[in-house]
């Protein structure tokens, strides 16, 4: 029987994505799916994997992350042949809260790939690990869809509706052979927050991912990345609004 | 903008940063800023003004970290410029191979360490960074890429190489690395009392020991310290047990290192090593990297931050030069935490303004006390100007420019390399623009 893990990674050249791929390739017997929606991209991510490891089999897949019918092509052809053990569903963007309210056209994109798009992917994925009744799936949200906030409930909303999708998937997937994982990552270390503010005291993808993939592997239902953020997380969600309401954040 | 400061802490003045990220599509990102020009910035491991570029753009190279190529049977690496030089060491040191020369610290960029043609323990055997180095693959603000190394293109790698950041942003390097047995290290700890002690140590160590250098208690005056040697452990192989990184939890009001701290530690810190002296087989990161543990140490200095002095005299004057330079210390009560002697091998660095030459390289910290500070290290200045000396850009913070001139002959021949969209602190300070 063949031990080796396929592991599909959805928005790869993501960075948390990215080091979840470095770890997952440092361990072995892991046969990698790189898939994104820029060759050259996924290219120089594939590169790096191969020296940090020579024996692991990495594929790229360029498609799609908005058409459901590209979406729904993607997930099928992943199971062609083998089923697909892991799929990590990490893409997203993080457009200006300010411009999200002034520009529709942006507001509606940012739903779109943090939103409506990660959906698409886990329930694709869902209809072949059913059938199979093995294999996991671990979708990123982020603290920002726990509760609405001024600075970015845009971007929010989208992780928020991500949120309710993953619960109602664990529902659905209660005591069979697949399972579900939501990740909310706090703020990150990474190329994306790296013009903001304070963005050096944020999490480096080095430690997020490796909270990430150990949680992955011990079939965690939420992941919070660090960890601290279940109890910041919690408290703000239980604020009264009377007291959130005056809080600049 | 973002308030960015460098390793010494001496100001957190606003940047327009602009991470880089892909390789290819960086020659868009570094168009040359139209105020202030623009310089690359990694892990901001210099101690001064390397790095710094106040309201104009920091293009951040941390986001280029992907590994490229490697050649398992040559050693050859190939790298984006972001890399930490850490990753490379622990992915690699497994596999037989080791970064021949690293500096003091291993959370630095390959770029970093190319830009300011870094030097490590062993420079006696190895030189310094840039001597490993085969192929830089350098984006000018202008577009163009250039393509240079010890065999191609030599004149831009020499300009390159130590050059600052000034002649372009480096994108990508390829590195020679060096065989190894795994990450132990057999070492040898000597007390020293005086500097003739020091230097009789270190003229018989070289030529058997790959790794030398010493700790040197600048507060008594009297040139006393410990030395240090090490060698590759050829037999052990275990795999390395990596302890926990610590952080300074905050910036502490005042600076812990001060006239009522340094006495105490400077002695503690001799009876401790003393007690240790001897033979043991450690692992490389606390003998390469002994703060690294503790990051973010900068952070004990205190709001004000401090100042690094390093310095490097030609032999031949290297021990009154030193003694001098500890005699000034001692004179100011400005002591320094830890002050780092060592002895360069004979050999000139390839970089027209390398820092390493053939001589005595001595580093202090001091805590920022303002013109006090200020004062000694311009005796300090007088002392290395005298002895033909110069000073390390990497570290620098305020050295007058007809010091840096004096200090760095080819710099003439520097500027014809320059970038004209590149611009630090350090260039408008030193170079005028």
């Amino acid at each position: 029987m063949n031990n080796t893990k396929r592991i599909a990674i959805i928005g790869a050249t993501s960075s948390i994505a990215e080091h979840c791929a470095r770890i997952w390739a440092q361990q072995g017997s892991v046969e990698l799916i790189l898939v994104g929606r820029d060759q050259r991209k996924l290219e120089i991510v594939a590169a790096d994997l191969l020296v940090r490891s020579q024996n692991t089999k990495i594929e790229i897949v360029v498609t799609d992350f908005i058409d459901p019918t590209a979406i729904q092509n993607t997930v099928d052809a992943l199971f062609t042949f083998q089923p697909i053990d892991i799929a990590l569903i990490a893409h997203g963007t993080l457009p200006e809260q300010q411009d999200c309210q002034s520009n529709l056209g942006l507001n509606y994109s940012t739903l779109e790939i943090n939103g409506i798009s990660p959906v698409l992917y886990a329930e694709a994925f869902a209809q072949h690990m059913t059938k199979l009744n093995q294999g996991s799936i671990a979708i990123i949200g982020s603290v920002a869809g726990d509760r609405g906030r001024k600075s970015n409930y845009v971007y929010g909303a989208a992780k928020g509706l991500v949120t309710r999708y993953a619960q109602g998937l664990q529902h659905r997937f209660a005591g069979t052979g697949v399972n579900v994982s939501l990740i909310k990552p706090g703020p990150t270390n990474t190329p994306m927050t790296a013009a903001m503010k304070g963005s050096e005291k944020f999490a480096t993808p080095e430690e997020v991912a490796k909270t990430i993939t150990a949680g992955i592997e011990s079939k965690k239902a939420v992941i919070y990345a660090p960890a601290k953020w279940w109890l910041i997380m919690m408290v703000i969600r239980h604020l009264p609004s009377l007291i959130f309401n005056k809080m600049n954040i | 903008m973002k308030p960015i400061s460098s390793w010494g802490r001496l100001s957190h003045e606003d940047h327009q940063v602009i991470p880089l990220n892909d390789r290819h599509q960086a020659f868009n990102q570094i168009r040359a800023n139209e105020t202030q020009g623009g310089i690359a910035h990694g892990m901001g491991r210099s101690y001064g003004d390397v790095g710094l570029n106040p309201k104009g753009a920091l293009w951040l190279t941390t986001g280029l970290h992907h590994l490229i190529h490697f050649d398992e049977h040559t050693g050859r690496l190939i790298c984006e410029s972001g890399v930490l030089l850490r990753d490379i060491q622990r992915l690699l040191i497994p596999r037989g191979w080791i970064l021949p020369v690293t500096p003091g610290s291993q959370m630095v960029t390959v770029g970093g360490a190319i830009a300011n043609d870094v030097h490590g323990k062993n420079h006696h055997l190895l030189g310094s960074f840039g001597d490993h180095v085969q192929n830089i693959k350098l984006i000018r603000t202008d577009g163009t890429i250039i393509e240079c190394g010890p065999l191609h293109n030599t004149e831009w790698f020499s300009a390159t190489l130590g050059g600052l950041g000034l002649t372009g942003v480096i994108l990508e390097a390829e590195i020679q690395m060096r065989p190894t047995a795994g990450p132990w290290l057999d070492t040898e700890s000597i007390p020293y009392s005086n500097l003739s002690e020091f230097f009789e140590l270190a003229d018989s160590s070289e030529k058997d020991w790959e790794h030398t250098v010493s700790w040197i208690d600048c507060i008594s005056g009297k040139g006393q310290g410990i030395f240090m040697r090490a060698n590759p452990n050829k037999e052990l192989k275990h795999a390395p047990k990596m302890k926990a990184e610590k952080k300074m939890p905050f910036v502490p009001p005042i600076s812990l290192v001060n006239s009522l701290t340094l006495r105490p530690f400077n002695f503690l810190y001799r009876n401790h090593q003393k007690y240790k002296a001897g033979t043991s087989t450690v692992h490389y990161e606390p003998f390469f990297y002994p703060l690294d543990k503790l990051l973010e140490w900068n952070r004990m200095y205190g709001p004000k931050g401090f100042f690094q002095y390093q310095s490097v005299v030609p032999r031949n004057v290297g021990q009154d030069a030193t003694q001098a330079m500890l005699k000034e210390i001692e004179k100011s009560g400005e002591g320094s935490f830890l002050a780092v002697l060592k002895t360069f091998g004979n050999r000139e660095s390839l970089g027209m303004l390398s820092f390493p030459e053939p001589g005595v390289t001595l580093a202090l910290d001091f805590p920022n006390h303002a013109s006090r500070t200020h004062k000694l290290m311009n005796r300090l200045d007088a002392i290395v100007k005298e002895a033909k000396g110069r000073i390390y850009p990497a570290k620098d913070a305020r050295m007058p420019r007809e010091l840096f001139e004096a200090g760095y002959p080819k710099l003439n021949e520097f500027l014809k390399y320059r970038d004209a969209g590149i611009s630090s602190s350090l260039s408008r300070r030193l170079l005028g623009s």
